[in-house]
């Protein structure tokens, strides 16, 4: 095993090793430990055995999947535990991509002033950016909430979708804040400087010598490590959260509202603090995003694949269940990702029968995505990690007696 | 036609009434559901509410709690003004009430339905949870033991971990008494504890609430159609109609008064009855 592959290996297993854990059925002491071992193994053997192509892609894959599961994790909180019907993912997720991109970014100068315009450009840590997009995200949340948490359910849903297209209309009209329809590029990955230029501010040079081998196309494996960490992060963040007190309240609060206020809940404040933390999380999942890509633009946060994707990962997953959730945008991410060569596949038979169809076969992936979600809600309408029975953690498990 | 309950300052030197509803004004629309309603609940009674359909019994129940505002009227509970405030706020200050149809937690276990019952958790805010697992935990113990005994006082301890949606409708109402019992209150408002109940199930629930109220000393104001109940268990009974107060007495008296039963039937066979 050349050293290259084995840093590889080690950097994807890192990642795994974050979450397999969280896969793992919960309850038995060598969840933990097992995973580790297992995502470390795993990690390392997929670096050995596959061709660095397919591994780049394996990388990016799991990239992609583990900001859609902190999204999908983010309305779980909202759906899951509180019932919030919310179409407006896509809005969160903008509003903590720009917000992290504007805090990391250096302001341009001279011509390049010209071409990028931004409100400002802090050139901040990427730990900064992201703490920003989730206090920002949090704070438009709690505006948006006060007025739109009033309406529930359907009427809840269409004011979301509304809150979310304004957002991202506001991002591709206001030229001033984030450079209009016009992508804003350069938003710095952290820890890139050690694969560029072998040299970070934060790191020490004795220490450089460890990625040595490794060139600038590999810093994929790094992030991925980076964004399985604080994937694992909000699990256990909810998951301490959620199967408490608090998430007993909230789910009380969904399924008897009259109720709860009678059992001395303030249902109002409990709502709008659910709102706000879905919304907290799905902006540090923008945020993540933005330094993955790069270059950000309004065109990446339509409803379908920042919302409704989302929304079907939860259903499929197990809306109320964490790991549900997890699971569910890692399998859809996996069709949504699959089709795509299915598509490409379907080319020659499309093109056999109309000389436009080829050009659309993109489409055939959203009737793939829409037929599994017509699966989901009439054969497995709980997910397939349905809700448990048990909200607190310190009630014993009715299961196990 | 109707006397108000007599204010506390006219018998001056006694105990306060625990509840005291005076000239409630509530309207739906065009209907008027309260029509100057004033009521008074004496410290330490179980006191029946009963009334035709639609005299406004359950809409007093829901302004008392704080769940509508009312149009005009205030509401004291233990000589404090408590009109308008939110639902939380009023229960936090010892009031209860249950639900004519029983909206329990469906999804969670009736263990937990009744852990999700006390105040001052600390638990219930965000950062605690996350932050003082140990608090938490130790806050935990203590409402499932709590929960725990007061399904043994109810006999509903076979059923902690079922789902509350699994439960029968009797042992549905038995659940919202159970629920109301976690709350430690001065007044529980029951609103027909009885209605859809068998009877073995019954008599266990007037038991309960005679039990509780001699025990522990908790106020009950019931509203209830089943007149064996409310013959067996309260004293006095309040009469409303129309929105409004029409008598009070001992359960005998007011069975037998022609102004009840003219409400209940109409003039003419109030007239052959008497």
């Amino acid at each position: 095993m050349s050293q290259v592959i084995f840093l590889k290996g080690l950097m994807l297993g890192v990642a795994l090793a974050f979450i397999l854990p969280i896969l793992l059925p919960p309850g038995r002491r060598w969840r933990v430990p097992g995973g580790i071992v297992l995502g470390l193994g795993l990690g390392l053997g997929i670096a050995a055995l596959v061709p660095s192509g397919y591994l780049s892609y394996f990388i990016g894959f799991m990239t992609m999947a583990s900001i859609y599961a902190i999204l999908s994790l983010g309305l779980n909180t909202q759906w899951g535990y509180t019932g919030h019907l919310n179409f407006g993912v896509a809005g969160f997720f903008a509003v903590g991509a720009f917000t992290s991109a504007l805090f990391t970014i250096e302001a341009p100068t001279g011509l390049a002033a010209q071409y990028t315009q931004v409100l400002f450009g802090l050139k901040m840590p990427f730990v900064v950016g992201v703490m920003a997009a989730a206090v920002v995200s949090g704070a438009v949340a709690f505006l948006v909430a006060v007025p739109v948490l009033r309406l529930r359910l359907d009427f809840l849903a269409i004011a979301t979708i509304g809150v979310a297209e304004i957002i991202r209309l506001i991002f591709q009209n206001e030229r001033w804040l984030a450079n209009g329809p016009q992508p804003l590029r350069g938003i710095p990955q952290p820890g890139r400087c050690l694969f560029e230029t072998r040299h970070c501010e934060w790191v020490p040079d004795s220490l450089a010598w460890i990625i040595e081998p490794l060139s600038t196309r590999d810093y994929t494996a790094f992030y991925l490590m980076i964004v399985a960490g604080c994937l694992a992060l909000v699990y256990v963040v909810l998951e301490r959260a959620c199967r408490s007190p608090w998430g007993r309240m909230l789910r009380a609060v969904r399924d008897e509202e009259t109720s709860a206020a009678m059992s001395g809940k303030n249902v109002p404040f409990a709502r709008v603090q659910a709102f706000v933390v879905g919304a907290v999380i799905m902006g540090i999942a923008g945020a993540l995003y933005a330094h993955y890509t790069v270059a950000i633009d309004y065109s990446h946060f339509h409803a379908l694949f920042a919302t409704f994707l989302v929304w079907i990962m939860l259903m499929l997953g197990g809306s109320g269940n964490h790991r549900g959730a997890i699971v569910g945008a890692i399998l859809v991410w996996g069709v949504w990702a699959g089709t795509a060569f299915l598509a490409n596949a379907l080319e020659p038979l499309l093109a056999a029968i109309h000389q436009d169809l080829p050009g659309r076969a993109q489409y055939i992936r959203w009737l793939l995505v829409s037929l599994l979600l017509a699966a989901v809600v009439l054969f497995r309408p709980k997910g397939l990690l349905p809700e448990e029975m048990r909200v607190s953690r310190y009630v014993p498990d009715p299961k196990r007696r | 036609m109707t006397t108000p309950p007599s204010e506390a300052s006219d018998n001056a030197g006694a105990i306060p009434p625990l509840l005291e509803v005076s000239h409630l004004v509530m309207d739906f629309g065009g209907l008027r559901a309260l029509d100057g309603a004033s009521l008074s609940v004496e410290q330490g009674t179980i006191t029946g509410l009963i009334g035709p359909n639609g005299a406004g019994k359950t809409t007093l129940f829901n302004v008392v709690a704080g769940y509508y505002e009312p149009r005009a009227g205030r509401v004291y509970l233990n000589g404090n003004d408590i009109t308008g405030l939110p639902p939380h706020r009023i229960f936090a200050r010892g009031l209860c009430r249950t639900f004519q149809i029983p909206r329990e937690h469906a999804s969670m276990s009736v263990l937990e339905n009744l852990m999700l019952v006390p105040r001052g958790q600390a638990g219930e805010r965000f950062f605690t949870s996350l932050l003082r697992p140990g608090r938490v935990g130790a806050q935990e113990a203590a409402l499932r033991q709590h929960a725990e005994e007061v399904l043994a006082f109810l006999d509903l301890s076979h059923l902690a971990n079922e789902y509350a949606r699994n439960l029968s409708g009797g042992q549905k109402k038995l659940l919202e008494l159970a629920r109301t019992l976690m709350a430690d209150p001065k007044l529980v408002l029951l609103d027909e504890p009885g209605a859809g109940v068998n009877p073995t199930l019954m008599g266990r629930l007037k038991e309960n609430i005679a039990r509780l109220n001699r025990e522990r000393g908790i106020t009950f104001l019931i509203i209830e159609h089943d007149m064996d109940l409310v013959m067996s268990l309260c004293n006095p009974v309040i009469v409303m109609s129309e929105g409004r107060y029409l008598m009070e007495g001992p359960p005998e008296a007011v069975r037998h008064d022609p102004q009840v039963l003219e409400a209940y039937l109409g003039g003419q066979y109030a007239a052959a009855e008497g």
